[in-house]
C-alpha cells in the first residue's frame, strides 16, 4: 500500500533551513527558566512566537485599532483590509476556493462546536450515528457526545493498534447507512500519529458520508491542501503554529455553509434586522457574529506567512530528522517505553519510564529549564487504550535543535537518578 | 531557586517505592475514591471505624511519587486519632503544603510529615500531596468520591 499523507510543499531552489536563525527570531527562547536556558519541547500544546508576529499585535494597536466592516473612516478601511488580508493569507495556506469557505474562529474546539451545532444539529436525527476515532482529543468527543445525547444519535469509535495505527478496516465497517458526519483527527496530539486521510476520506466519500478534519496538530508540521483532501470541514488554531491565542480558522465546503443554519446571532452575521425578520449576511460572515479578534487574526496572517517562508526552506525535512534523533535518543534510556509508534508521525515523543510517574518526571526535567508535558494530554481515551493514566510527551517545534533532545535527554537521566 | 532535594527526601521515596498500608480491606466502614485528573492519580480508600476513632485505614491505586508517598504516611499518621484529630491534622499539613515560602512553611505538629514541607515550592504539586487527605476527607464524610480538579 502507498499512501503518501507527507507531502512536501515546493521547496525553493538554493534555500537551506538554518534552526539557528530561526531560533534568533524568538525573543522568548533566550530566557532562563530556574536559572536554565529554556528548552521548549511543549509545541503540541502552543508553540512560542516569533517577533513578527509580536510586533504584528503590537502595530495593530499602536497604529489601526478600529473596528471592522462598519466605519467609513480611514483607520476601520485599514484594519478591514489587514483583517480581511490575513483571510486571503490563510484561504491560499489551506488552498481554499473561495475566501467565504474560510471562517474565523475561536480556535479548533470553537470550530468543531460550530460544525456540530449547526450542521449536526440540522443534519444528525435519532438512530444516526457520528463517527469518530480511538484517537480523538477531548474536543473532537464531546461536541459529538452532547449533539448525539441531544438527539438520541449514537457515537461510535473507530479503534487503533498497538502503535496507535488507526484500524482502516475497522473504520470501514463503521461507516454504514447511518452515518452522518466522521470526523477525526489529521494527527493525534497525544501519539503523533498521522492519519492517511487521502484514503479515509475517500472510503467515507464513496459512502455520501462528509468528513469534518480536526487539523490542530497537522497544519504546524505539514503541507495541508483542503481541495487536494477533498475534505468537508477542516478546523486549526493559531496559536499551534506560531501566531497568538484566541484564533483559528474553520474551513467548509461552501455548499455545505450555505445550507447550515446560522451558529451565533449577532452584529456582523446580518444583512439586515427588523423585529419580524432578519436576513442573514454572505458566507463566511454568516458564521462571525459580533466584533472578531481583529488584532490576533491579522498576527495569525503573519505567523502563516513565517511559516511559509521556513517551510519553503526545508522545514518538514528538517523536522522529520529531529523526530528520529530524537525517537533514537530517548528510546535508548534504560525502562523507557515509547508510546506512539506508528510508521508516519511528526515531531511528538510521548513515553513513560518503568522508574517514574510523568508527573514526577515532568518536575525534574523542568528544574533544568526543559519544557515538556505531562498528564493525559486532553485525550483520556487514548490513555485508557494504552493502559496507562498518563505520559510525557516532548513536541518538537521549527526552533528545536538536537541540542534541545540532548538536554531532555540529560534530564531525563536525573530523573532515573532519583527514582531508578 | 527551589529544590529538588527538598521534594523528593528519602523518605518519601522509600513511601513511594513501598508504599505501607497497600492493600484493599474487606467490609470497610467507609471507604472513597480519590482522582486528581490532571495527572492521572487515583487512588481508593478504605477505613475500619472504631467508634470515633480511625481503628484501620489503607488505600490502592495509582500515581506520582508525591501522591503515593503521602497516602502512604497519611495512613501512619491518622491510625488511631479520632475524626477532629485527624482533621486538625489535616488543616496542619494543608496549611504547610500551601504556604507561600519554606520559610513560611511550618511543620508543626505535624510529625513525620514534615517531609512534605517541600511541596509549596512546587504549587503544581500541592494536589499531588493533599488527595490522599481530600478523600480521606470524603471518606469520613461518607461522600464516596472526591475530584481535585
Ligand atoms: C488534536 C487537537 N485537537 C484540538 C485541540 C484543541 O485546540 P484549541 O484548544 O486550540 O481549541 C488540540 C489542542 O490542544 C489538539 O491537539
Amino acid at each position: 500500500m502507498t499512501v503518501i499523507t507527507k507531502e512536501a510543499p515546493p521547496r525553493v531552489e538554493g534555500r537551506t533551513f538554518d534552526p539557528e536563525t530561526i531560533r534568533s527570531d524568538f525573543p522568548i527562547l533566550s530566557r532562563e527558566v530556574h536559572g536554565k536556558p529554556l528548552v521548549y519541547l511543549d509545541n503540541a500544546a502552543t508553540s512560542q512566537k516569533p517577533a513578527v508576529v509580536i510586533e504584528a499585535l503590537e502595530n495593530y494597536y499602536r497604529e489601526l485599532n478600529s473596528n471592522v466592516h462598519r466605519g467609513v473612516h480611514l483607520l476601520s478601511q485599514k484594519a478591514t483590509d489587514a483583517y480581511e488580508g490575513a483571510r486571503e493569507t490563510l484561504r491560499a495556506f489551506i488552498n481554499a476556493r473561495s475566501l467565504a469557505e474560510v471562517i474565523y474562529v475561536r480556535g479548533t474546539t470553537e470550530a468543531i462546536n460550530l460544525v456540530a451545532s449547526t450542521y449536526g444539529r440540522r443534519n444528525v436525527g435519532e438512530g444516526d450515528e457520528v463517527v469518530i476515532t480511538a484517537m480523538e482529543h477531548h474536543s473532537n468527543i464531546v461536541p459529538w457526545q452532547l449533539l448525539c445525547e441531544d438527539k438520541g444519535a449514537r457515537l461510535r469509535v473507530a479503534p487503533m493498534d498497538d502503535t496507535g495505527t488507526l484500524q482502516l478496516p475497522e473504520l470501514e465497517k463503521l461507516l454504514g447507512p447511518r452515518t452522518r458526519l466522521l470526523s477525526l483527527g489529521h494527527v493525534s496530539n497525544a501519539l503523533g500519529t498521522i492519519n492517511p486521510l487521502r484514503q479515509i476520506i475517500d472510503m467515507a466519500h464513496d459512502r455520501n458520508i462528509p468528513v469534518m478534519v480536526d487539523g490542530a496538530q497537522a497544519v504546524p508540521h505539514l503541507a495541508v491542501d483542503v481541495q487536494a483532501l477533498d475534505c468537508d470541514f477542516y478546523a486549526f488554531s493559531s496559536h499551534k503554529l506560531y501566531g497568538p491565542t484566541g484564533i483559528g480558522v474553520l474551513y467548509g465546503k461552501e455548499a455545505l455553509l450555505k445550507e447550515m443554519p446560522p451558529y451565533q446571532g449577532g452584529g456582523d452575521m446580518i444583512l439586515s434586522v427588523s423585529f419580524e425578520k432578519t436576513t442573514y449576511n454572505a458566507l463566511p460572515y454568516r458564521f462571525e457574529a459580533g466584533t472578531p479578534n481583529i488584532a490576533d487574526a491579522i498576527a495569525f496572517g503573519k505567523a502563516v506567512e513565517y511559516f511559509q517562508e521556513q517551510m519553503a526552506s526545508g522545514l518538514l525535512e528538517y523536522e522529520e530528522q529531529l523526530l528520529d534523533y530524537a525517537t533514537e535518543q530517548v528510546g535508548a534510556l534504560p525502562g523507557v517505553r515509547i508510546i506512539g509508534t506508528a510508521c508516519e508521525k511528526v515531531g511528538v515523543v510521548s513515553f513513560v519510564l518503568d522508574c517514574a510517574h510523568p508527573h514526577d518526571i515532568g518536575t525534574i526535567v523542568d528544574q533544568e529549564g526543559v519544557a515538556i508535558r505531562t498528564g493525559h494530554h486532553c485525550a483520556q481515551p487514548v490513555m485508557e487504550r494504552f493502559q496507562i493514566p498518563a505520559t510525557a510527551r516532548a513536541s518538537f517545534g521549527m526552533y528545536n535543535t538536537r541540542a534541545d533532545v540532548d538536554a531532555l535527554v540529560r534530564s531525563l537521566h536525573k530523573v532515573i537518578e532519583v527514582f531508578g | 531557586m527551589s529544590d529538588l532535594k527538598d521534594l523528593y527526601q528519602e523518605v518519601i521515596l522509600d513511601h513511594c517505592k513501598a508504599p505501607r498500608n497497600f492493600r484493599e480491606m474487606e467490609a470497610p466502614d467507609k471507604s472513597a475514591d480519590g482522582r486528581n485528573p490532571l495527572c492521572g492519580d487515583q487512588l481508593t480508600l478504605f477505613v475500619k471505624m472504631d467508634g470515633d476513632k480511625v481503628q484501620d485505614v489503607c488505600f490502592v491505586g495509582n500515581g506520582c511519587a508525591i501522591s503515593k508517598a503521602s497516602a502512604s504516611m497519611m495512613t501512619g499518621a491518622v491510625k488511631g486519632k479520632s475524626i477532629q484529630k485527624v482533621q486538625e491534622l489535616f488543616n496542619l499539613f494543608h496549611d504547610m503544603v500551601t504556604a507561600r515560602s519554606p520559610a513560611e512553611a511550618s511543620a508543626e505538629g505535624l510529625g513525620k510529615l514534615a517531609v512534605f514541607s517541600g511541596v509549596c515550592e512546587f504549587p503544581v504539586r500541592v494536589k499531588c500531596a493533599s488527595l490522599s487527605w481530600h478523600t480521606l476527607q470524603a471518606a469520613l464524610k461518607d461522600e464516596g468520591t472526591c475530584s481535585t480538579e
